[in-house]
C-alpha cells in the first residue's frame, strides 16, 4: 500500500509539472501574440493594408468546334492585349491619359473603356487595347511606373481555319454588349465573346467554360511584381459537328459564284454533314470588329453573304414539292401506282388555262411517270382532288412548314398553306391556288434545310430531325442514332411508288435529271428536279420560255433538287438550291451529283475521328534461327 | 503471481460497479461545458471563414462534433477495465491500420495518410496517438519504482512506441510522428521511467538531427527551410506563415470585428478553414478573442490533466496524462505553426479547424478520458493482470 501511495504521489509530482511545463508554453504562447496583436499590431495593419496580393478574374479558354473527324472549324489564337486592373491605381483618370498619349486609340473606345470603368467591380480588369503590336508593347513595357494597374497579358482570339467555307454553320463571335455584360458578370471580363450566328450561337454555353482567376503580388506603386497563383479556369468543350470538311467545301466549291445553299442530311439521323450558303463570309472579322467598307459591302450584296440561306432562306419548292402532294393523295386513297391521269399539254381550270412545262403532252400517264419526266398537269388534277389542307398535313409529316426543332439559331420553319392560313390573314382561297400548289408554287415557301429534311425522311422512312452536333466534350448526342428517331408513319407501299418515281427521275433517260446520274458502278441516285418561277411573267414572256437565260438574272427562276442515294439502301439526303439558276436540272442536279459521289465514296455516315487509336498489330516474331 | 485464495479465480471487475444513472452524474460536467464551448467557438471561426455562412464548413462540422459529443458520452459509461483490457488489440489494430494505409492508403499531398474505411475517411495516425497511450498505459499500469527503474523492463515499451512513430514517419508524416513519440514519453514519464534516460534520448536525437534532416522529403526540407527563413520564397511556402502572421497582428487588441477580417474575408490565407483556423479568431476578435481562447484551450488541458491526478489507478492516470498531453500537443504545434514558430505541418487546431478525421480522433480520447474520470477509483483487480 505504501508502495502504491508513493508511485501515485510520483505520479502528481511528475504530472504537475508536465502540466507546469505546458502552462509555461502556454504562457510562451501568449506573449508572442501579445507581442504580434499589441506590440507590433501598428506594423501588421499596415501591411494588412497594403497586403496586395489581388485576385482577378480570367476568361477561359472558348471550346473548339471541330467537323466528324477534328478538323477545326473554329480554334483560339493567341495575342496580346492590354487590362486595366483599376482597383490597383491610385487615379484611374490619371493612369488612363498616361496610356493615351502612348497607345493611340479612337473616341469610341475610349467612350467604352470610361463606361467599363465605371461598372465594373474591381476584380474583374479593363480591356483597353486588343491585338497589341509591338511598339505598343514596347511603349506600355517601358512606361510601366506611370501605368500603375495595367498589365499586358496573352488573349485568344477566334479564328476559323476555313473562313468562309463553314461559316453559315459555324457562325461567328463577337464582344458581349453593354447589356449581356451587365446580365452575367463572367462575360464583362476581357475576351470573353459571346456566340452570334450558328453553332458558335447554339452551343454558346457549351463552349464558353468556366472562368479562372490570376492572383498577382503588387507593390504600393500598383506595379504588378509577380503572379502569386494562376488557374486558367475550366476551358469550354469542344463541339464535334455532323459535318464532314470535305463535303462543305465541295459544297462551298460547287456552289461557286451562285447565290444558293446546299444541304446534305445522314438520311438515317438527319445529321447535317455538309450545309453551304453562297455567297459566304470571314466570320474571323466579327472577333476583331468588321470594317467599315467590308459591312457596307455585305450589307448592298444583292446576294446576302450574311444570310444563311441552308437555314433562313425560303424558296418556293417547285416540282421538288409533287412527291408530297403524290403522297397525300395516296394516304387520302385518291391515287394508287396504277392511277392513269392524262396530261394534253394543259389543265383548264374554268377559264383559266394551267400550262404543263414547256406546253408539252405527256399524255396517260401513271405517278411514277409523272414524277419521271415532271409533268405539270398530272399534279394540277392530284392537287384539285386532294385538298390544299390534306396536302399541308403530309408536307407537315414529311418536315415541310414545320419548326424542324434543329439545334441552330434562326431556322425558319417555311409555310405550307392551309384553308386555315388563308382565312386568318384574310387571303381568298381559289381552286386555283390548290392546283399551283400541286407543282410546289404559291405560297409555299420552305428552306433547303426543311426539302433535304423531307427527302431523307422519304429515303428512310424515319421522322429524322435535322441536327449539325455531333458530340459536345466528346459525348455523342441524342439523334445521332438511327434508333433515336420515330418511324415516319406513312405506308411502306407508297413511300416505295415514290422512290420508284425518283429513281426514275435520275436512271432513265427520260428522266429530267439522267444527266446527273451517278457513274460509280451499282449505286444509284433517286431525286427530284424543280424549277421554280419567282417572277410574274409578262403576257410577251409568256410566248417565250419562261426560264429564259434573256432574262434578267433576279428574274430567272430557282433551280432546286432534292435527292438521296444509294437507292437501295439510302445513307445520305441532299437538297440544292440554285437562285436563279435557271432549271433545277441544270444547275442544281449537278452539284448534287458531286457531293452524292463525294459522299459514297468517302462514307462519312455514322462514323468520326476514332477516340482511340487502334492497336498497334504486334510484329511477328523473327524466325529462331535453328542452325 | 500469487493470488489470495478469497478471490473467485475469473472475477474481472469486482468492486464498485454502479448504475449507468450514476455514472452519468459521475462525468466530468464542466469539462464538457468546455469542451462544447470550445466547438461553438469553432462554429463561430468556420461560420466566418465562409464569408458569414453556415456553409459549407460550420453545419456540416457542427453535426460531426454533436455526433462525436455522443460517442465521447457512450465511451464514458464503459467501465475503465473493460476499456483496458482493449489496449494492446487496439494497439495491434492501430499498427495494422498504419501498414494498410500504407499499402492502401490514397495520396494526399504527397502523403499517403488516409483511408477511407465503410465511406469515412480516417487517418490511423490520429487513432494511433491514443491507442499508444493506452497501451503504454496498460504496460506500466502495476509498475514498481524499481521496474520503471530497469532498463530492459522500459526498452519493450520504447519499442512499442518506436514501432508506429517509425510507420508514421513512412507516411511521411513529420509532425505527428514527433507528437506520438512525445505521447508515449509523457506515458512513460509519468509512469516513473527515469528522467534523464530521457535526457540522454534528447541529446541523442539533436546530434542526430542533421543526419535525420539529410533523410526527410524534400517537401518536409522546405518546410523546414521555410521556417528558417521564411522571406525567401514568400510566395511559396512561406506565403501562409506571412499572411497568417499579418492576419494576427492586423487583429489588434480588440480585433476588426466579427466578419470583417480582412485578411481573412479577402481569401489572402488558403485553407483557412483548416490548420489556419485562429487567424480568423485572432484577427476578427483580436488579442482578447486569442487569449479567451487559449485560457479555454489551457483550461481543458488542466482539466485532463485533474483527471489524472484524481484517478485512483495507474492505467487512468497514465493514459489521461496520455490524452492530456495530446491535446495539448495539438494546440501547441498548431498554434506555434500559426505564428510561425515552429515548421508549418498539417496539425489542425482540435474542435476549432474543420475537418472529420482529427476531430473524431479527439472526442474518441475525451470518452476515454471521460471514462477514467468516471470510473477514477475502481480497482483493478489482480485477476487482471497480464
Amino acid at each position: 500500500m505504501k508502495r502504491v501511495a508513493k508511485t501515485r504521489s510520483a505520479f502528481t509530482r511528475r504530472a504537475l509539472l508536465i502540466g507546469t511545463a505546458q502552462g509555461v508554453i502556454f504562457g510562451a504562447i501568449a506573449t508572442r501574440l501579445y507581442h504580434l496583436q499589441v506590440s507590433q499590431h501598428g506594423k501588421y495593419a499596415m501591411l494588412a493594408e497594403q497586403n496586395s496580393i489581388s485576385e482577378r478574374l480570367v476568361a477561359p479558354e472558348r471550346g473548339l468546334i471541330t467537323d466528324r473527324f477534328g478538323t477545326i472549324l473554329a480554334g483560339n489564337q493567341q495575342h496580346w492585349r492590354a487590362l486595366f486592373m483599376h482597383a490597383l491605381a491610385p487615379d484611374p483618370q490619371a493612369v488612363l491619359e498616361n496610356f493615351y498619349k502612348l497607345v493611340d486609340l479612337p473616341d469610341d473606345e475610349k467612350q467604352r473603356i470610361a463606361q467599363d470603368l465605371a461598372s465594373r467591380p474591381g476584380y474583374i480588369p479593363v480591356l483597353l487595347k486588343d491585338y497589341l503590336d509591338w511598339p505598343d508593347m514596347a511603349a506600355i513595357e517601358v512606361n510601366t511606373p506611370n501605368l500603375p494597374g495595367v498589365v499586358v497579358e496573352v488573349g485568344a482570339s477566334r479564328v476559323y481555319p476555313l473562313g468562309p467555307v463553314s461559316a453559315h454553320a459555324v457562325g461567328y463571335v463577337a464582344r458581349p454588349n453593354q447589356k449581356e455584360a451587365q446580365s452575367d458578370t463572367v462575360l464583362s471580363l476581357p475576351g470573353m465573346r459571346v456566340g452570334r450566328t450558328g453553332t458558335e450561337a447554339a452551343q454558346d454555353q457549351a463552349l464558353r467554360g468556366a472562368p479562372g482567376f490570376v492572383q498577382t503580388e503588387t507593390n504600393v506603386h500598383g506595379e504588378v511584381v509577380r503572379e502569386v497563383a494562376h488557374d486558367a479556369g475550366t476551358p469550354g468543350q469542344t463541339v464535334t459537328l455532323g459535318l464532314d470538311a470535305g463535303l462543305q467545301t465541295l459544297a462551298m466549291q460547287s456552289l461557286a459564284d451562285n447565290a444558293g445553299a446546299v444541304v446534305m442530311l445522314d438520311a438515317n439521323t438527319g445529321e447535317i454533314l455538309a450545309m453551304a450558303s453562297s455567297p459566304s463570309f470571314d466570320p474571323g472579322l466579327f472577333d476583331k470588329g468588321v470594317p467599315n467598307a467590308v459591312w457596307n459591302g455585305w450589307m448592298t450584296d444583292p446576294k446576302h453573304p450574311l444570310h444563311n440561306k441552308a437555314t433562313a432562306g425560303l424558296f418556293a419548292p417547285g416540282s421538288t414539292f409533287k412527291p408530297t402532294v403524290a403522297l397525300s393523295a395516296m394516304k387520302a386513297g385518291l391515287l394508287t401506282a396504277d392511277t392513269i391521269l392524262t396530261c394534253p399539254g394543259f389543265f383548264k381550270l374554268g377559264d383559266h388555262i394551267f400550262w404543263c412545262d414547256n406546253h408539252v403532252a405527256h399524255g396517260s400517264i401513271t405517278v411514277t411517270t409523272a414524277l419521271q419526266v415532271s409533268c405539270d398537269v398530272f399534279f394540277y388534277q392530284v392537287a384539285l382532288m386532294t385538298g390544299i389542307d390534306r396536302m399541308a398535313a403530309m408536307a407537315g409529316k414529311l418536315g415541310l412548314g414545320v419548326n424542324l426543332g434543329a439545334d441552330l439559331p434562326n431556322v425558319a420553319s417555311g409555310l405550307v398553306p392551309t384553308l386555315a392560313w388563308a382565312k386568318s390573314r384574310g387571303i381568298h382561297w381559289a381552286q386555283g391556288s390548290t392546283v399551283v400548289q400541286g407543282i410546289g408554287q404559291g405560297y409555299t415557301q420552305l428552306t433547303p434545310l426543311a426539302l433535304a429534311t423531307m427527302i431523307a425522311r422519304i429515303a428512310s422512312g424515319n421522322a429524322v430531325g435535322p441536327h449539325i452536333t455531333r458530340r459536345i466534350g466528346g459525348v455523342l448526342q441524342n439523334g445521332s442514332d438511327p434508333n433515336d428517331w420515330p418511324d415516319l408513319d406513312i405506308d411502306d407501299r407508297h413511300l416505295a411508288i415514290i422512290r420508284q418515281g425518283l429513281f426514275d427521275v435520275v436512271n432513265t433517260p427520260q428522266g429530267t435529271a439522267y444527266a446527273a446520274r451517278l457513274t460509280i458502278p451499282n449505286v444509284q441516285m433517286a431525286g427530284k428536279t424543280g424549277t421554280a418561277q419567282v417572277h410574274n411573267n409578262s403576257a410577251a414572256e409568256k410566248q417565250k420560255n419562261f426560264n429564259d437565260m434573256t432574262m434578267a438574272w433576279e428574274n430567272r427562276p430557282n433551280a432546286l433538287f432534292v435527292g438521296f442515294a444509294p437507292y437501295d439502301n439510302p445513307r445520305y439526303a441532299v437538297a440544292v438550291v440554285v437562285e436563279h439558276g435557271n432549271f433545277g436540272a441544270q444547275t442544281a442536279a449537278p452539284i448534287a451529283h458531286n457531293m452524292m459521289t463525294y459522299a459514297l465514296t468517302h462514307d462519312p455516315a455514322g462514323r468520326d475521328a476514332p477516340l482511340t487509336l487502334p492497336a498497334q498489330s504486334t510484329t511477328p516474331a523473327l524466325p529462331v534461327n535453328s542452325t | 503471481m500469487i493470488l489470495e485464495s478469497s478471490l473467485p479465480p475469473r472475477r474481472p471487475f469486482r468492486d464498485r460497479s454502479f448504475g449507468l444513472a450514476r455514472k452519468f452524474l459521475r462525468v466530468n460536467w464542466l469539462f464538457v461545458f468546455c469542451v462544447c464551448l470550445l466547438a461553438a467557438v469553432g462554429y463561430t471561426a468556420l461560420y466566418s471563414a465562409a464569408g458569414g455562412n453556415p456553409q459549407p464548413y460550420a453545419n456540416s462540422q457542427l453535426w460531426r462534433f454533436l455526433t462525436g459529443l455522443v460517442m465521447m458520452l457512450g465511451i464514458a459509461m464503459v467501465d475503465i477495465r473493460a476499456i483496458e483490457k482493449l489496449s494492446w488489440p487496439s494497439y495491434l489494430f492501430g499498427v495494422l491500420l498504419l501498414l494498410m494505409v500504407m499499402k492502401f492508403g490514397h495520396m494526399g499531398l504527397g502523403a499517403k495518410r488516409w483511408m477511407t474505411v465503410g465511406g469515412v475517411e480516417i487517418q490511423p495516425s490520429e487513432l494511433m496517438k491514443l491507442f499508444l497511450a493506452m497501451a503504454i498505459g496498460s504496460y506500466f499500469k502495476r509498475a514498481t519504482p524499481e521496474q520503471t527503474g530497469n532498463l530492459l523492463l522500459v526498452l519493450p515499451a520504447v519499442a512499442a512506441i518506436l514501432l508506429p512513430v517509425g510507420l508514421i514517419l513512412k507516411e511521411p508524416n513529420l509532425g505527428t510522428a514527433v507528437i506520438t513519440g512525445c505521447i508515449g514519453c509523457a506515458v512513460m514519464l509519468g509512469a516513473g521511467v527515469r528522467w534523464w534516460w530521457f535526457a540522454i534520448a534528447v541529446a541523442i536525437l539533436a546530434v542526430a538531427a542533421p543526419v535525420l534532416y539529410h533523410h526527410l522529403h524534400d517537401y518536409q526540407k522546405a518546410r523546414i527551410d521555410t521556417f528558417l527563413n521564411p522571406g525567401a520564397d514568400p510566395l511559396g511556402a512561406g506565403y501562409n506563415i506571412i499572411q497568417s502572421k499579418i492576419a494576427l497582428g492586423s487583429g489588434g487588441f480588440f480585433g476588426q470585428g466579427y466578419l470583417h477580417g480582412t485578411q481573412n474575408q479577402l481569401n489572402f490565407l488558403p485553407e483557412k478553414q483548416t490548420d489556419f483556423v485562429f487567424t480568423i479568431i485572432a484577427e476578427e476578435f483580436g488579442f482578447l478573442g486569442s487569449m479567451a481562447v487559449l485560457g479555454l484551450l489551457f483550461f481543458i488541458v488542466a482539466l485532463a490533466l485533474y483527471t489524472a491526478i484524481t484517478c485512483q489507478h495507474t492505467y487512468g492516470r497514465l493514459v489521461a496524462l496520455g490524452i492530456g498531453t495530446n491535446f495539448f500537443l495539438y494546440c501547441f504545434v498548431n498554434l506555434s505553426m500559426v505564428m510561425g514558430l515552429i515548421p508549418v505541418g498539417g496539425v489542425p487546431l482540435p474542435l476549432i479547424s474543420y475537418g472529420g478525421s482529427a476531430l473524431t480522433a479527439v472526442m474518441l480520447g475525451f470518452g476515454v478520458l471521460m471514462s477514467i474520470h468516471v470510473h477514477r477509483d475502481v480497482e483493478f483487480a489482480a485477476a487482471d493482470d497480464f
